[in-house]
Formats: structure tokens, sequence, C-alpha cells
């Protein structure tokens, strides 16, 4: 009967893992991802918040000058582990427009946490205007939205070793990976090489980050590296916020369902007991 | 096979009831008292994790649609938004979402096993059928409902799939723009496809329960194949086949767990996290996984079919893919007349059994073929493998009835099951008495 089970598991993880395989076959990146080691992986992993302050400072300082973050909130930042005096003040630095007010009339406010994050632009015509018609993408659902192609047979390990932080793992590759084309390779006008780059040999974007660039002030290293990785943690924590109380979740309904499964497994021989089979 | 009902009420409400509506008899004629043959192995159980998984999909997919806003400048957030703001949120739309994804890998197993043990063979060709008019709509329930998140698989997905119609000599054009509400997948679309997706799955639940009233007038199947002869072939379906079927449920949930709570995106296409953009194109179009072996055979069909010789062209690459398609499952109609061979069970079929995993193993590879672009090497073993696919219902099943050496069969079910242990004096009770 065990046995069958397993064979079930089995056959059933097959299945789903054969066909969704990698689903293009794309031949861009031309480098697969570097997999880093990251705090959020794994059954019980859980974000590190102070990779996350330094990823909101990086995003602040740098990325958030072209790409909004319109899923989000200011109060998400809580997340981060900032107080509400901190969130109001942060969110306070950005002017929102507001209205109509009594007298019809819109206008300015300073944003309160439970606003939007205000984008760079007011809409994605401006703000592909703005970068040589080359739209700048939203980052609430990026680190989810990339995800290269694992191939076969990858993607039926990625089950078992229960590998999901293709996301960040890009975005850090992507923002490590700017270099000089090799020689044989065209690139366009305005376009940057980068190999990591999931749709072609070059990007709209040039690097967007140098050492020293950001001022840290916990003593981490201010690296294009350490930035880079900060700003992936930062970027995969927008995309699911929910990740720590899922995966704790997660681990609560898989330790019941298993002990579940061994009663009713004695239950099932004590049942089956009184026939011979 | 149903005999004569066991119900006894004994309170007063209860024979007050059963004189007025005797639904209390009927589900314990049919969940308590119901006879199982006494060999069923684990594969037997996806039946009850299928109906489980139907239930779990409405229950999931009723509250999803209280948070979901079916327009096209507002899907795609609203999805969001109950992922991140609602409480339960992330699970639920993870659990809907998998569990789409589970379902198929049930009614994968339960289609295969179906196959094996010849559960489609007289008298059960009606109930078979039902199974897969159940598969069909599942499939359109499915693709609808992986439309609603309003990603770029969404929008693209559909408008691959409704072009299907196009193909379709004179009426083709016509069929796909009532389909869209338009010339394009847009608002309309969005809209109609959210409310076939909410109607489908009641139908789905109609036909589930004539597939189990057809099942229960003629018995299930068993791994001998063998029906069964006399009591001490069968065993109540209470306790025996509700504990047991409840253990799979439970060995089922865990791993559907697993990936709902620890990979919910791997199930999934990347791309649906970017909102749908009608102008820009993703690199590759794919559909979900469970539609893989049957995209790959669309695209096998890259010819036409015309009188040879001359330029006439009788059906073109385009009907010709989707006829192949949708050919690929409407031959599963007619399988229980395909298949010529008298003896009803795989294990007493050597040459069969080997065709059947022949057929497994080339349906897998059909699925990543699917999932890689008609091109170079891939279009020649997609061509190879549809054969292949064809070739299983069209040539082997006929054909291996005549040629075919079966095994000896037990005489009944008590035989193979006492037999195989060596205990053949052993007395048991009298079950589902």
């Amino acid at each position: 009967m065990k046995s069958i089970f397993i064979k079930i598991a089995a056959v059933a993880t097959l299945a789903c893992t054969f066909a969704v395989g990698s689903v293009s076959a794309a031949d861009y990146p031309k480098n697969k991802p570097r997999q880093q080691s990251w705090s959020f992986a794994g059954p019980l992993g859980k974000f590190d918040k102070g990779q996350l302050q330094r990823g909101l400072q990086v995003y602040t300082e740098v990325c958030s000058a072209c790409h909004s973050l319109s899923l989000l909130s200011y109060r998400n930042l809580a997340d981060l582990g900032y107080s509400d005096d901190q969130i109001k003040n942060y969110a306070a630095e950005y002017e929102v427009e507001d209205g109509p007010n009594d007298d019809g009339e819109m206008f300015e406010r300073p944003a309160r946490p439970a606003d939007r994050f205000k984008g760079p632009y007011a809409n994605d015509k401006e703000a592909a205007a703005a970068n040589n018609g080359a739209l700048p993408p939203d980052f609430s659902l990026l680190a989810k939205a990339r995800a290269p192609e694992r191939g076969f047979p990858t993607f039926i390990f990625d089950i078992f070793t229960m590998y999901a932080e293709n996301g960040p793992d890009y975005i850090y590759s992507l923002l490590t990976g700017y270099k000089d084309a090799p020689d044989d390779k065209e690139v366009g006008e305005g376009l940057h090489y980068n190999p990591y780059f999931i749709a072609g040999d070059a990007l709209a974007m040039a690097a967007p980050l140098s050492d020293e660039l950001v001022e840290y002030t916990d003593g981490s290293p201010m690296t294009v590296d350490q930035y880079s990785k900060d700003v992936s943690a930062f970027m995969a924590w927008a995309a699911d916020p929910q990740l720590e109380e899922r995966k704790q979740r997660g681990f609560i309904v898989i330790l019941f369902l298993l002990v579940f499964a061994g009663l009713l497994y004695f239950t099932k021989k004590k049942v089956w007991s009184d026939l011979s089979h | 096979m149903s005999g004569h009902s066991t119900y006894n009420p004994t309170s007063g409400f209860g024979k007050w009831m059963d004189a007025r509506l005797p639904i209390a008899r009927l589900m314990h004629d049919s969940f308590v008292s119901y006879p199982v043959p006494r060999n069923l192995n684990a594969f037997y159980t996806f039946g009850g994790i299928l109906m489980i998984m139907l239930i779990s999909q409405i229950i999931t997919g009723v509250v999803i649609a209280m948070h979901f806003t079916p327009n096209e400048t507002m899907a795609f957030e609203s999805v969001h938004l109950l992922r991140r703001d609602v409480s339960f949120g992330g699970t639920l739309q993870s659990w809907h979402a998998v569990g789409a994804s589970m379902f198929f890998v049930a009614v994968y197993i339960h289609i295969f096993r179906g196959l094996y043990y010849g559960s489609y063979k007289a008298p059960r060709e009606i109930l078979w059928i039902l199974g897969v008019v159940i598969f069909l709509l599942m499939m359109a329930t499915a693709f609808m409902g992986y439309v609603l998140p309003w990603g770029q698989m969404s929008l693209w997905g559909a408008q691959v799939i409704t072009n299907f119609f196009t193909a379709i000599p004179v009426v083709g054009q016509t069929v796909q723009e009532y389909l869209l509400g338009g010339y394009g997948v847009g608002n309309a679309t969005l809209n109609r496809f959210f409310s076939l997706h909410y109607l489908l799955p009641f139908m789905i639940a109609g036909i589930v329960i004539l597939h189990v009233w057809a099942l229960h007038v003629t018995g299930q199947t068993n791994p001998t194949g063998v029906e069964v002869k006399s009591k001490q072939d069968v065993i109540p379906f209470t306790p025996y086949a509700t504990v047991k079927d409840a253990l799979a449920l439970v060995v089922f949930m865990i791993i559907m767990c697993y990936f709902v709570f620890y990979m919910p995106d791997y199930l999934g296409h990347a791309d649906n996290y970017i909102p749908a953009n009608a102008d820009v194109t993703p690199a590759h179009i794919v559909p979900e996984w469970y539609f893989l072996p049957f995209y790959a055979i669309l695209r096998a069909i890259d010819f036409n079919i015309g009188i040879p010789f001359t330029e006439i062209v009788l059906i073109d690459s385009k009907l010709g893919g989707v006829l192949a398609m949708f050919g690929s499952i409407a031959i599963l109609f007619l399988v229980p007349w395909l298949d010529t061979s008298s003896v009803r069970s795989a294990n007493y079929r050597p040459t069969y059994k080997v065709f059947f995993w022949l057929f497994v193993v080339n349906s897998i590879f059909l699925g990543y073929l699917g999932s890689r672009p008609a091109e170079g090497i891939w279009l020649p073993l997609m061509k190879g493998s549809t054969f292949l696919y064809f070739a299983h219902f069209i040539l082997v099943m006929p054909l291996l009835g005549f040629f075919e050496k079966p095994l000896p069969r037990p005489a009944s079910i008590t035989d193979a099951v006492l037999g195989k242990n060596g205990k053949e004096t052993t007395s048991d009770p009298v079950a589902a008495e």
C-alpha cells in the first residue's frame, strides 16, 4: 500500500513536472542567473529586515527615479520593521494629488501611509517618452515576472530542492552582469550589453549601480554586489510580502496533514485487518 | 448491482423523512452499503479525490469571485490586491490556481487507470463517455479561468485558442467573434469568460452526478477485470473504501499543499505576472502545462492535406492542426469500440500492457514537446509523437484484440485475492450484507 502511494506521488510529480518544464525555448538569457543564497529560501525562510531596509534605500535613492512600485502602499513598509512614525515621515516626503475638495478643486498634499507608492511618472506614455521609448517596468511583481527557463532536467530537481528564487537570482545577476560587448556583437544605439538579460543581448537600462553610490549606515559593504543583492531581496519582498506568513502556514498545514495521514494509515490497517487479502 | 436497499431508519424523524423524501436512503445506499470489489488498489481512489477537488475549486472560486473585478483595467490588480490585502487571500488564490493543476494531475491518473484496467468496456461505455465529457468541460473551465487574472499569458493564450475557431470553414470567423465579443480579446471577452467560468463547474457537477450514477449501476471494475460474482468478492463502501479514500486524499493534499505554500508559482507561467498588454506579444505563447500535449499535436500538423499531384487543398494546415487536436480528445469517445479485446484488465494482456506504458511515456513526451517551439528537431519529434498517439487508438487497440494471447484470468476476485497470498482456506466475514 505504502509503495503504491509512493508510486502515485512519483507519477503525480512526474506528470506535473514533465510538462510544466521550461516553457519557452528562448536563446536568452545567454548566461543562466547566478544562484545566491537568500534568507527567505527554504521551508522556514524569512526576510532579513536589515537587508530589506537597505534594499528600500537603494530603491528610493536610485531605482525609483524611473521605476514605480504601484501595488504597494507606504503602510506595507511596516513589514520591513519600521515604526508608524517612520512610515509617516517617509510617506510625507512625497506629494500626491487628492480631491476634489469642497470647492471642487484637485489639490496636492503629502502622502499618507495608506497611499500607494508614488511613481516617478504620470503614466506609461510619459515614462516611455522619458526613457528613449523603453518603458521601465513596475517593480511590484518583477521578481515573479522574470523567471528564466530552468531547462530539463533541472526543473524536476527544483521541486525537491524547493527552488523558487529564480526571480531575485535573475535580478541580482542582471544588475551585476553589465560588461563590454564582445567584438562580434553589434549593440544597438542606446542599448547596453548584458549577457544575463532575458530578452536579448542588450537592454535600454544602463548599469544603474556603482560602488559607493548609496551611503549605508549599518556598515554593510557599499559595493555594486551588495546593493544588487539588497535590492533584489527588496523586490522579492515587494512581489510576495506574504512569503513568511505563507511558509509558516504551510509548515503547520503540512505537519498536520502528515500526522493525520499517519493516523488514517493505521485506522485503515485496523479496519482492513478483518479481511484476508 | 445495486440490489435492494438495506437502509433502516431508527429515529422517528428518520422514518418520517424516509416516507417522504428518502434522501438519507439514497446516501446510505450510495456511500455506506454500496458494495465495492475487495481488491481495488490505490489508483481507484482518484475518483473520490476528483470529487473533493471539484468541491474545493467551487468553494475557493466562489470566494475569489467576491473579490474579483471582471474589467480589463481592474482585473489584474483585483487579483493581486486579493493576494496582498485580504486575510488568507494569498492562500485562497494559490489554492485555486494550484488546485486547477492538481485537478488535472488527478484526472490524468484517473483516465490512465481507466485505460489500463479496461474500465470503458461493456457495460461501462456510458460511464466512460460521461467521463470524457467531464474532461472536456474541465478543459474549457480551466482555460477560461486562466484568462481571468488578465496577465500576458491570459490574454495571448485566449488569443491563440480562440483563433482555432477561425479554422472552421464558412462560420469560423463568426464563431470566434461571438466567443470574444469583438474582433480581439478585450473587456467583452473577459466578461463572458468570467460568466462561463462560473457556470461550467456546475455543469461539471451535474455530469459528475450522472457519472457516479452510471458507476453505481454497473459497479466498479477492479484490477482483475473479472466482474463481481459473489458476496465474497465485495466489501461495503463504508468503512473499507471510505477510510482508504480518505487516506489517499490526505496524501494527495500533502503534495498539493507543498505546491500551494512553498512553490505556488511553479505550475504557472512567469509572464502572467505582467499585466495583459495587447501591444506586446510574449516571446513564446504557451498554454498551461496540462494542455501542452494537445498543443504539441496542434502544431505538429504544419502541412496542407490535398489531392496528390494537384494544387487542390482540402484541409489546410491550420484546420488540420485544429482537427488533430480536437480529434485527439474526441477519439476517447470511441475507445469502448476501438478496443476489440474481450479481456478487460491489462494485467492479463501482456502485449497491451507494453503498448499502454509506451502510450503513457509518449503522452508525457508530447507534453514536453508542447513546451518547445515548433522548429528544428522539435517539429519532426512532434509529428512522430502525434502519430504514435493516434496509432495507439487506431491501430494498436483494434488489432491487439485479434493477435494478442491473453494470460489465464482468475475465476473470481476472491480467488485472485486469496490465491495471491496462498491463504486459500481462510474464511472471510460475509460482507456487504
